[in-house]
């Protein structure tokens, strides 16, 4: 009920300020020219797999933007004072957020069913690899939102909170180029926590059980550090 | 309704508060009284539940903050020093959401918040954004979430820091208007403001408290005078006709002593006027002996002259 109650809030916030705007369609303009590259290419195929790739990618710098507000705002108002002692759990604070803005990314991605809806009027696309694309897309945000929302918990300044999300993020993006240069267990421990690995089975069209554990523990553990970073605040 | 029991919070290896024990009754109201940075809003927050104390235990309405903090927060409404308020919303939509949180439903958050933005004024700024407001009028929308859901409970750190005369003057008569149904806790570094609100004063200093009275008792432990005890062999009748005739003097009071010792005097003066050296050169060129001259340092006072004294005028 709370995280409801804060749910909606964060909601309202989103519709009535620029930010949320802005980067949705940074988002779509973005991924709609590199749609536009890949079907005007010679021998195109009708897959949306060229922006899969890159919109992994976009996602990396525009999460952290949509969620850098949501605890750091509260920080810098003194409304999170207001709010942890209120009859609230520190757990459906970020919950409530968490859930506001994943609503957001739905709706973005569900705009780009535009491009979806193009390739069935002009081609033959497979159902199969789209819908595998669009599950990446929606797992890979889901974790990236949640690294974002830990960001935002860490510092009162929006900035920093967006650069510190995407610091993580790239991070995890990239970790797989330490397992190219090691051997053994390392290299398959650094490749198996690299976020592009992952992201590659979707936009393949492979929906693997590993891939979408995961996404879903990143998630789950980035949302889970939020609540304590919430919670050790209040200790400082 | 509060209890407080030994409670100290250390800040890495600085005592913000130490060892602060004081009970509040039901309906009373109490002043927390204090220099800046002597603890007082250190204290709100452990009171509140928003930091736990590194040592110590705070219950309210019988639950413990820590251990029970949800079952506690539920009675009590709280308006930190920096007024917490989502500067994007107008005041219907804050007071809404902020009745959502501690579950109040739907018919009764629409009736009482008709009921405190009367009692708060905000009538005619019910569908004003809030950053849109000046700070007087913030400060009240902040006490209006505080009493939305009639909290037993209320505490209201520094609620008339940086807002104008006049609406200082009314939200003292508003905050007074609140006691009697709801116990209060009011954090002040302005001395006139408890006496106008408060039954009964806590006076921190550095952390700890060092008095606990009613403001009319502390008024006349603080009278506002400076001390000097003088030591003067010579005709006592004289001596203390003579000491009352220098500059500044207010009274002069024979200490008593034992038999057989030097005569000692106490001389008050007012605030701020030093009067040490106009007593030895008068001692002096009476031909007395001036045996000994201190200025009597008494720590309350000492505290009431770090306390607001400009907003003293304006208060009055």
């Amino acid at each position: 009920m709370n995280t409801l109650t804060i749910a909606v809030k964060e909601s309202k916030i989103y519709f009535s300020t620029p930010g949320a705007y802005v980067v949705g369609a940074m988002f779509l303009s973005l991924t709609g020219i590199f749609f536009v590259f890949d079907i005007t290419a010679p021998f195109a195929e009708a897959s949306v797999r060229g922006i899969v790739d890159w919109a992994s990618f976009f996602i990396v710098f525009l999460a952290p933007i949509l969620t850098m507000r949501l605890l750091a705002e509260e920080q810098k108002l003194g409304t999170l004072e207001l709010l942890v002692t209120s009859p609230v759990r520190d757990w459906e604070v970020v919950l409530g957020k968490y859930i506001a803005s994943y609503l957001i990314l739905l709706m973005t991605l569900a705009l780009t069913l535009y491009y979806v809806l193009l390739l069935y009027v002009f081609g033959q696309p497979d159902t199969g690899p789209l819908f595998a694309a669009y599950l990446g897309l929606l797992l890979h945000g889901a974790a990236a939102l949640a690294i974002g929302l830990f960001g935002s918990s860490l510092s009162a300044n929006q900035i920093v909170s967006a650069v510190v999300g995407s610091a993580i993020l790239l991070i995890l993006s990239f970790v797989d180029r330490i397992g190219e240069v090691v051997t053994g267990t390392a290299a398959l421990v650094f490749s198996g926590m690299s976020m592009s690995q992952h992201v590659e089975d979707f936009s393949r069209g492979v929906i693997d059980t590993a891939d979408v554990v995961y996404f879903v523990s990143i998630a789950a553990v980035f949302i889970f550090f939020t609540i304590r970073s919430l919670e050790t605040r209040r200790w400082r | 309704m509060i209890e407080v029991n030994n409670v100290t919070k250390m800040y890495g290896n600085y005592p913000a508060i130490t060892d602060v024990s004081f009970r509040v009754e039901a309906g009373e109201i109490l002043g927390f009284l204090g220099p800046n940075g002597a603890g007082k809003t250190t204290t709100m927050k452990i009171v509140t539940g928003f930091i736990p104390p590194t040592s110590g235990e705070v219950t309210i309405a019988g639950y413990d903050i820590v251990t029970e903090s949800l079952e506690a927060r539920r009675h009590i409404g709280y308006l930190p020093e920096t007024v917490p308020l989502y500067t994007e919303m107008n005041i219907k939509e804050y007071l809404t959401f902020m009745g959502k949180l501690r579950g109040m439903s739907g018919g009764r958050i629409a009736s009482r918040t008709d009921d405190v933005v009367g009692v708060c004024h905000l009538e005619d700024y019910y569908t004003t954004i809030i950053g849109k407001l000046s700070k007087g009028f913030r400060q009240r929308v902040g006490i209006a979430q505080a009493i939305l859901h009639e909290p037993e409970v209320l505490i209201l750190d520094e609620p008339t820091i940086g807002i104008d005369p006049i609406q200082v003057v009314e939200t003292r008569q508003l905050i007074k208007d609140l006691g009697g149904q709801q116990t209060l806790i009011l954090s002040t570094h302005i001395l006139p403001e408890v006496s106008q609100i408060c039954e009964r004063v806590i006076i921190i200093h550095e952390g700890q408290i060092i008095a606990v009275d009613s403001p009319e008792n502390l008024a006349e432990r603080l009278v506002g005078r400076e001390r000097v005890d003088i030591e003067v062999k010579g005709p006592q009748q004289d001596v203390i006709k003579a000491m009352a005739d220098v500059d500044g003097v207010q009274s002069v009071d024979r200490i008593p002593d034992e038999p057989g010792q030097v005569p000692k005097y106490r001389v008050q003066s007012e605030l701020g006027v030093e009067i040490r050296a106009g007593l030895a050169a008068k001692v002096v060129n009476a031909g007395w002996d001036l045996l000994g001259l201190e200025g009597v340092v008494m720590s309350l006072e000492e505290i009431f002259l770090r306390l607001t004294t400009e907003e003293e005028v304006v208060a009055r």
